[in-house]
């Protein structure tokens, strides 16, 4: 971990580069903003933690726990909304069993995340799951593919 | 690019979820493949486009032979061989997946200036771009005009900024000039965050060489020598698009020192944002730029005097900056003969919803709102009737469907209750819940408050509440005036743009729709059938078949049945998720 979080803190250096741009590639290296890259990097470049807490919790785009092996996008913008993209994504999370407030299955093969806007509204509703875009869909094939993934 | 025949693969956010690679690559793959004659291999080029703007029927696909314009719809790889073999070897054109008449219909009323190379040109081809005269406007504008004068044109052309308030651009640039200071920064807002909008993310992807050359211009005129162009990093496409331009245009000498030749030196940076809607009001983005929250600040200051760094910044947005190109090459009274007196030029708009014909439309300001939804969008799609149509998104409001003779231009909006905005269009039918619309965007812009001033931080998630209680049948009397006490008082004291317009949403919607409000509140029903708490589901003893479908769908248990009975649902177990009515094939189970 060291060395990939030594990397990015010297092109930080080297580029005059801001906070975000830092975290930006931590989670691009780890998928996430892990507790020890903030520790690492607040005590070499001397900011604060809350300062990196405080912009990655700002920001929709960065997590700070690890995410799962399978992506599940669910687009919440207007269109996908006004097409039933809330009961698609509902049936989604109970098929998984998430709660409420949880985007990650517990064996972390399942994330699911709400974006504003992927722009295919005309293919609304529309669901990504590992890329792979589902557009004007209903609820089965995308159970059938989440039931496929989780065989593999 | 010489070729005789061209043939262009819509490649816009929606062609490419529709499979535009793969078509591209059938295309490819199969021009290659012997038994094609030598002579059709050399002189015909097949080639990626920005959107088309018809999406609902992705993958389209251009041939242009002899002159002649071909365009096929629905495309899929497997039926790429044909086309070859049909149209291309034997001047047969497969008229079966050729488009209709709808598809004319939908270009017919638009008038394509920032759209106009999009959809026409490669957009990872500089070269593409300067055969259809990219770039000129930049060299004869930085060789043989003072900065004044490109401000002077750019204000009797009348543009006004594109990302929603409106400000005229010339005006902007002026006032950025005229600051005083020796390092100054031109910004490129392209952190599209409305839901229902993609425009920005269309222009940069279909060609992003006029952004860059929009701002080469605008960098120009205000004396700036870094330019930055802060997009969202959630548009990968985008993002790999616009830094493959710049790296082009850096060869070229049109970005680093002496572009074009001249005195002037001017490049441009990346500045990747990270998903905050807030951030695209100025300040917010300018404080995001510089690494840190997106949190607005009090005005003034304004940027153009104090910006970025403290220097005098310029902000555009995509579009504007798209937009400036034609102007310099074609003039300001070109650009002004569109459009109404006070809104003039063309407006791109995200066209979607309950409608046929989905897309991305230009248009000149002062269309009407009839002329875009049934001339150029089709109709409502479905057959049902049109109840309103929603603009610039969570800022914007809901236009009810006895306004279609409203012109669309910053005046005529704005007086209805609504905005330009960014350019999102959602067109709603009599199935859409007004009272969730509302809820909807709140639940939006409460969620993405930055929390820095009270009245919006506060004063979004009371009335989330509000809404909430009356969508699970909880309203209360003087609710409907509770809202619209508590949204004056959010509009007149909130620090910035997003808290200021956000109960847009819900005034317009009271504006119009008050009787269904009511409903929610006395009646605890949903008109619209939307509202889950408000619903009852049952199914009809005689038309039921007795399938089993919608027992197998039922995640809750709640419905009992056997054989040849028909089912039943027990309400006490029912958790009005709508499954059974989705899967039910013979329309025995009903909503109330």
């Amino acid at each position: 971990m060291n060395t990939t979080l030594d990397k990015i803190l010297k092109n930080h250096r080297k580029t005059n580069g801001n906070v975000i741009t830092l975290l930006q590639e931590t989670q691009e290296a780890f998928g996430y903003i892990p507790r020890e890259a903030v520790d690492y990097f607040s005590e070499r470049l001397n900011i604060a933690p809350s300062r990196f807490y405080g912009v990655a919790t700002f920001y929709a785009q960065f997590r700070l726990s690890p995410i799962g092996k399978n992506i599940i996008t669910s687009c919440c913008g207007t269109a996908c909304h006004v097409r039933g993209a809330e009961r698609i994504l509902n049936s989604i999370k109970r098929e998984l069993k998430l709660p409420e407030d949880e985007d990650t299955t517990q064996d972390r093969q399942f994330t699911v995340e709400k974006v504003a806007c992927l722009g295919f509204c005309s293919f609304a509703p529309v669901v990504l799951i590992n890329h792979a875009v589902f557009g004007k869909t209903n609820v089965d094939p995308l159970l059938k593919e989440i039931r496929a993934l989780r065989k593999k | 690019m010489d070729a005789s025949t061209v043939i262009r693969i819509c490649m816009g956010p929606a062609g490419i979820a529709a499979g535009g690679k793969d078509v591209l690559d059938a295309f490819k793959a199969s021009l290659s493949r012997s038994g094609v004659r030598a002579d059709l291999k050399k002189n015909c080029s097949s080639h990626q486009v920005g959107c088309l703007g018809l999406c609902a029927r992705d993958v389209l696909v251009e041939v242009h032979r002899n002159g002649s314009k071909t365009v096929y719809q629905y495309v899929k790889p497997d039926m790429v061989q044909r086309i070859v073999d049909e149209h291309l070897v034997a001047a047969e054109p497969v008229k079966e997946w050729l488009v209709d008449g709808a598809y004319d219909a939908f270009y017919k009323k638009q008038i394509k200036v920032v759209l106009s190379d999009c959809g026409r040109i490669d957009p990872e081809d500089i070269g593409a771009y300067q055969a259809v005269g990219g770039y000129d406007a930049a060299k004869e504008a930085l060789s043989s005009w003072t900065p004044e004068k490109v401000i002077e044109e750019i204000k009797l052309s009348g543009l006004r900024g594109r990302g929603g308030a409106g400000f005229l651009t010339g005006l902007k640039w002026e006032l950025g000039r005229k600051a005083p200071g020796s390092t100054k920064y031109i910004v490129c807002n392209a952190d599209e965050g409305d839901p229902g909008a993609f425009m920005d993310r269309a222009v940069i992807e279909g060609n992003p060489h006029s952004v860059i050359e929009g701002m080469i211009i605008g960098a120009y005129a205000l004396g700036a020598n870094q330019g930055f162009v802060y997009i969202r990093a959630e548009y990968p496409l985008a993002v790999e698009r616009l830094r493959r331009a710049l790296e082009q245009a850096r060869g070229k000498n049109y970005l680093g020192a002496r572009v074009f030749g001249s005195s002037f030196d001017f490049d441009i940076k990346v500045a990747l944002g990270a998903g905050a809607f807030v951030c695209g009001e100025e300040t917010a983005l300018i404080a995001s730029v510089e690494g840190q929250r997106g949190m607005p600040r009090p005005k003034p200051p304004f940027p153009v005097n104090r910006g970025l760094w403290q220097r005098p910044t310029v902000i555009n947005n995509v579009e504007t900056l798209a937009n400036i190109p034609s102007i310099i090459k074609r003039g300001c009274s070109w650009y002004a003969s569109y459009g109404t007196e006070k809104s003039r030029g063309t407006k791109v708009f995200a066209l979607t919803g309950k409608i046929k014909n989905p897309g991305l439309i230009e248009v000149p300001m002062g269309i009407t709102l009839g002329e875009i939804i049934y001339d150029i969008g089709g109709g409502i799609d479905s057959g049902k009737t049109m109840k309103a149509v929603q603009t610039g998104g969570p800022s914007g409001g809901c236009i009810p469907a006895s306004m279609l003779d409203l012109t669309v231009d910053y005046e005529s909006l704005a007086k209805v209750g609504s905005i330009v905005g960014s350019g999102g269009m959602i067109v709603l039918d009599e199935n859409d819940c007004m009272v969730n619309m509302a809820q909807y965007f709140i639940q939006f812009t409460q969620a993405e408050s930055c929390g820095k001033c009270v009245p919006c931080r506060v004063g979004t998630k009371r009335l989330l509440e509000i809404l909430s209680r009356i969508t699970k049948g909880h309203g209360r009397n003087g609710d409907i005036e509770r809202l619209e006490k508590l949204s004056a008082g959010i509009k007149a004291a909130s620090l910035c743009g997003l808290g200021q317009t956000a109960p847009n949403p819900i005034l317009s919607t009271i504006r119009y729709f008050r009787e269904e409000f009511e409903t929610h509140i006395k009646n605890k029903k949903c008109p619209a059938k939307v509202c889950k708490a408000l619903l009852t589901y049952s199914i009809s003893q005689d038309a039921c078949k007795a399938c089993g479908a919608c027992l197998k769908a039922c995640p809750s248990g709640a419905i009992a049945g056997a054989k040849k009975t028909p089912h039943k649902i027990d309400p006490a177990k029912c958790i009005r998720c709508g499954s059974c009515f989705e899967v039910c094939k013979f329309n025995a189970v009903e909503r109330e």
